[in-house]
């Protein structure tokens, strides 16, 4: 049977209070909280970490990526491919980008779910807007994956629909970094037809009542449409699904993504998700879960992750999203990563892969030819270390160091089994660092220099802490 | 297979070294004018009378073009080389082994740095950065790394480092108050040192070297021919240079409280130069002490005082230049500064002052009463992976 094998899900470790909004602005800019990805993060990024949670869970490889953002951190060169190394799958694995709208992500899953062989829907977003705008305000920033395939799934797709239509609701020109939206009630006179219709016909396809839904999750940017066909749709009260949007903000593209993993974090075996999607259309798809769902549960939940994160000022986060420019230090600005210096390291970069010596058993970091220990030539083989726990065994705090985000935390970390790196931490109160303290691998965009992205690990408190 | 040394084969007959530190007013070249000349000078001889030129920089200038073209220097060889912070440590080893081999008759070791014209704090970086993986340290987080580790393996306090720190410096500034070549030229109160902005870890502003502009050079010769040059030459007894694995980094073993490299190269210079007892026997060190922990830590690897210790003889006043051993008596890079290329001629100038007895009111006394040898440490790189430089000389010939 085909359906879905795993998933998992990521949402930043940083807040932004929205009452901090209204500080700033003297206005009011409601309540709860919004997450934020880090000056370190962008859609692909958080990308990697949902998909790596999701394959955690599972042993199966998959055969194609298809990654979906509204906000892609590249244009005309594919972000899938960073995506695909971070996870080290086989050069033979595909790897495509379904960029620009927050529909995008709805194809993205329906096209890993239409594919042969296991396929892995990445759906990331990093929701802007003008300032006191309510972008700003409701979005959210997040990421999820899916990997859809043949065997042992934890929920069967059993109908989906879809319906297309072309109008304005909401709209960016490529290069401005906020999206333009007609009256709100426009978009609601559209969106909730096109909703009601796909829902219906889903159901229909799934052969099953209104009644029997045990989870409605609809998601979309157009926030009030959301919640009337939610509420008319005639499901049981408890059955619509948190929008998350208190905790975490409308994630655009990954929201549904987030939301569908909200749920089956919580699923029990045999239940009843509707996902409806609205966003210049509709899309459902009616999912029942089997009794597997209880046992791959990706760590960390959602709930896990919305419950953990520590606020930023205001201020940070417009510097973070390119809004505020800030005086540099009077230091050379970064160099970017060389293109061939970048894909011979490939497996490392971007997957972490080290190497052990044969002879000796002494394990590298980076990977080495000459062994440390015993001196052999060549007698290497890789080792992937980017799960692998590790120990700070010193640190500083580089208060000159160039950083969006100063002072950088740079830690000297001991790997679990071997291996020692330097490398910079990141979601960490330098206050807080210890000689001692654990440390898990998290993929970033370090810094970007002449347009090109420097994507590397750093290290964080394990667990979130 | 062994490192056999050049004791006593070579000496310095004339040294140069301009004030280091700000030098708006000066060019590399200007720089380098003015030590060689400077140089020649103090050996009596004319820049035509040497034979080959050793060129260290790091930054400032590439090829032996960089000290033939502004001195004018006539269809000889000229080397120009870098190993990091130890470079004019380099410069000065290449010239003692070409004298020793008997290849030319009168060698110029010479290292220039111009620092200051770069617009930046710290040091400007050079190397590209590859697949962008390694960590964007600064110098002085990468040598803050030291101060958490020696703490906590030693049981000293936060608090008690950070006092060993300021002592540091407050001591190198004392010293170079009362040099007039050096960039700073005043003493510090300990207040201000250990309360001035933090760069880096436990690192204030004050427990940093100074970045700075300068150029220092000697004049090499046989040993037996020194004495037409002057009455009072310094015989080179040991040049040691070792560059490590770089396995601190990447090795669990290293536990960022030693220099591996210094140690290596401290005991082939003690090999070559037959010192046994190095606090008893020297008359003063000049250490690479680009920051305070630095200088803490090189206290135990060149066997000045035993592991775990060094903090407690720096508080006690052991280094102080009326103490037990000098150490940096010119101000050392923290206030003399660092113009990297030089740093290691300016080192051995110190040792030519003081071994003359012509270093003025931070004459050692120690000399006076007999002692005759004096070391110069120079490093490179950053803790767990450098390069590290160890000579010896002395005023007399064994």
């Amino acid at each position: 049977m085909r359906g879905l094998l795993a998933w998992g899900a990521y949402v930043p470790y940083a807040r932004l209070d929205r009452k901090a909004i209204a500080a700033a602005l003297g206005a009011s800019a409601g309540s709860g909280m919004r997450a934020v990805a880090s000056y370190d993060e962008d859609s692909t990024s958080m990308g990697v970490e949902a998909a790596r949670a999701a394959l955690r869970a599972t042993p199966v490889t998959p055969e194609a990526i298809y990654f979906a953002t509204a906000d892609p951190a590249y244009l005309d060169k594919t972000n899938a491919t960073a995506v695909h190394a971070a996870l080290d799958l086989p050069a033979s694995a595909a790897a495509y980008d379904m960029l620009g709208s927050v529909r995008s992500s709805a194809g993205a899953t329906r096209a890993a779910l239409d594919a042969r062989g296991p396929a892995l829907a990445v759906v990331s977003d990093i929701r802007t807007g003008l300032a006191g705008g309510g972008d700003e305000r409701e979005g959210g920033d997040a990421a999820a994956a899916f990997l859809l395939g043949d065997g042992d799934v934890v929920a069967e797709p059993l109908g989906h629909a879809s319906q297309s239509a072309e109008f304005l609701d909401r709209w960016r020109v490529p290069g401005e970094s906020f999206s333009r939206q007609w009256e709100e009630r426009f978009g609601e006179h559209v969106y909730v037809p096109l909703g009601e219709s796909a829902l219906a016909e889903g159901l229909k396809q799934a052969g099953v009542t209104t009644s029997a839904v045990d989870v409605l999750i609809v998601a979309g940017p157009h926030a009030r449409s959301n919640k009337r066909v939610a509420a008319a749709a005639g499901v049981k009260k408890e059955a619509i699904a948190d929008d998350l949007v208190a905790s975490v903000g409308n994630a655009g593209a990954a929201h549904a993504g987030v939301m569908l993993a909200a749920a089956l974090d919580a699923a029990r075996p045999d239940q009843l998700i509707a996902v409806l999607s609205l966003a210049d259309g509709a899309d459902a798809t009616i999912w029942r879960t089997t009794g597997a769902v209880t046992g791959r549960r990706p760590a960390p939940s959602v709930a896990t992750q919305v419950a953990r994160g520590a606020s930023v000022p205001y201020a940070a986060f417009l510097t973070w999203r390119g809004f505020l420019r800030r005086e540099p230090p009077r230091r050379p600005d970064p160099q970017p990563p060389e293109a061939p210096a970048a894909a011979r390291a490939e497996s490392w970069k971007y997957a972490f892969t080290g190497s052990r010596c044969q002879a000796c058993g002494t394990r590298h970091v980076p990977p080495q030819r000459v062994c440390v220990k015993c001196h052999a030539v060549d007698r290497m083989r890789p080792e992937r270390l980017s799960d692998v726990p590790a120990t700070i065994a010193t640190f500083t705090v580089d208060r000159l160091a160039y950083s969006m985000s100063p002072p950088v935390v740079v830690a000297v970390i001991d790997f679990e089994g071997g291996g020692r790196f330097q490398c910079e931490m990141t979601d960490v109160d330098p206050k807080s660092v210890k000689i001692g303290d654990r440390v898990e691998l998290t993929f970033r965009r370090l810094y970007t220099a002449n347009g090109i992205h420097n994507y590397f690990w750093k290290a964080r408190p394990s667990g979130g802490k | 297979m062994a490192s056999n040394g050049i004791r006593d084969r070579v000496a310095i007959v004339g040294m140069g070294c301009t004030p280091f530190g700000e030098r708006w007013d000066k060019s590399t070249s200007d720089l380098l004018v003015d030590a060689t000349t400077e140089a020649t000078t103090s050996a009596g001889i004319d820049l035509k009378d040497i034979d080959a030129f050793w060129l260290g920089t790091l930054f400032s200038g590439q090829s032996g073009l960089t000290l033939s073209r502004p001195l004018k220097i006539d269809y000889k060889p000229v080397s120009r080389l870098e190993n990091f912070c130890a470079t004019g440590s380099e410069a000065f080893r290449n010239a003692c082994y070409a004298v020793a081999a008997g290849a030319y008759d009168i060698a110029m070791a010479i290292g220039v740095e111009k620092l200051k014209d770069s617009g930046f704090s710290g040091l400007p970086s050079t190397r590209s950065v590859g697949d962008g993986t390694a960590a964007g340290m600064t110098a002085p987080a990468m040598f803050s790394l030291l101060a958490p580790a020696y703490a906590k393996k030693y049981g000293v306090s936060d608090e008690q480092l950070k006092d060993v720190m300021t002592r540091i410096a407050w001591k190198n500034h004392k010293n170079g108050a009362l040099n007039p070549r050096a960039q700073f030229r005043k003493e510090v109160p300990k207040d201000t040192i250990a309360c001035s902005p933090l760069v880096a870890g436990a690192l204030g502003i004050f427990d940093c070297s100074g970045v700075s502009d300068g150029s220092a050079a000697a004049i090499i010769v046989r040993a037996e021919d020194a004495h037409r040059y002057t009455d009072k030459p310094l015989y080179v007894k040991a040049l040691s240079f070792v560059a490590g694995p770089g396995a601190g980094p990447i090795d669990p073993d290293y536990d960022y409280t030693t220099f591996n490299e210094v140690v290596a190269s401290a005991a082939d210079a003690y090999a070559q130069a037959g010192i046994k007892e190095p606090r008893q026997e020297l008359a003063m060190a000049e250490v690479h002490d680009c920051f305070t922990p630095t200088e803490l830590v090189l206290m135990e690897d060149l066997g000045f005082a035993a592991r775990g210790t060094a903090w407690k003889e720096v508080l006690a006043g052991t280094f102080d230049l009326e103490g037990e051993l000098a150490v940096n008596p010119d101000g050392g890079l923290k206030s003399f500064g660092h113009p990297i290329g030089a740093s290691g001629l300016r080192m051995l100038f110190e040792c030519w002052l003081q071994l003359r007895g012509e270093a003025g009111k931070r004459q050692i006394a120690s000399v006076a009463r007999g002692r005759k040898l004096a070391l110069t440490h120079n490093l490179g790189g950053a803790p767990g992976e450098c390069v590290s430089f160890v000579s010896v000389v002395g005023s007399e010939r064994s």
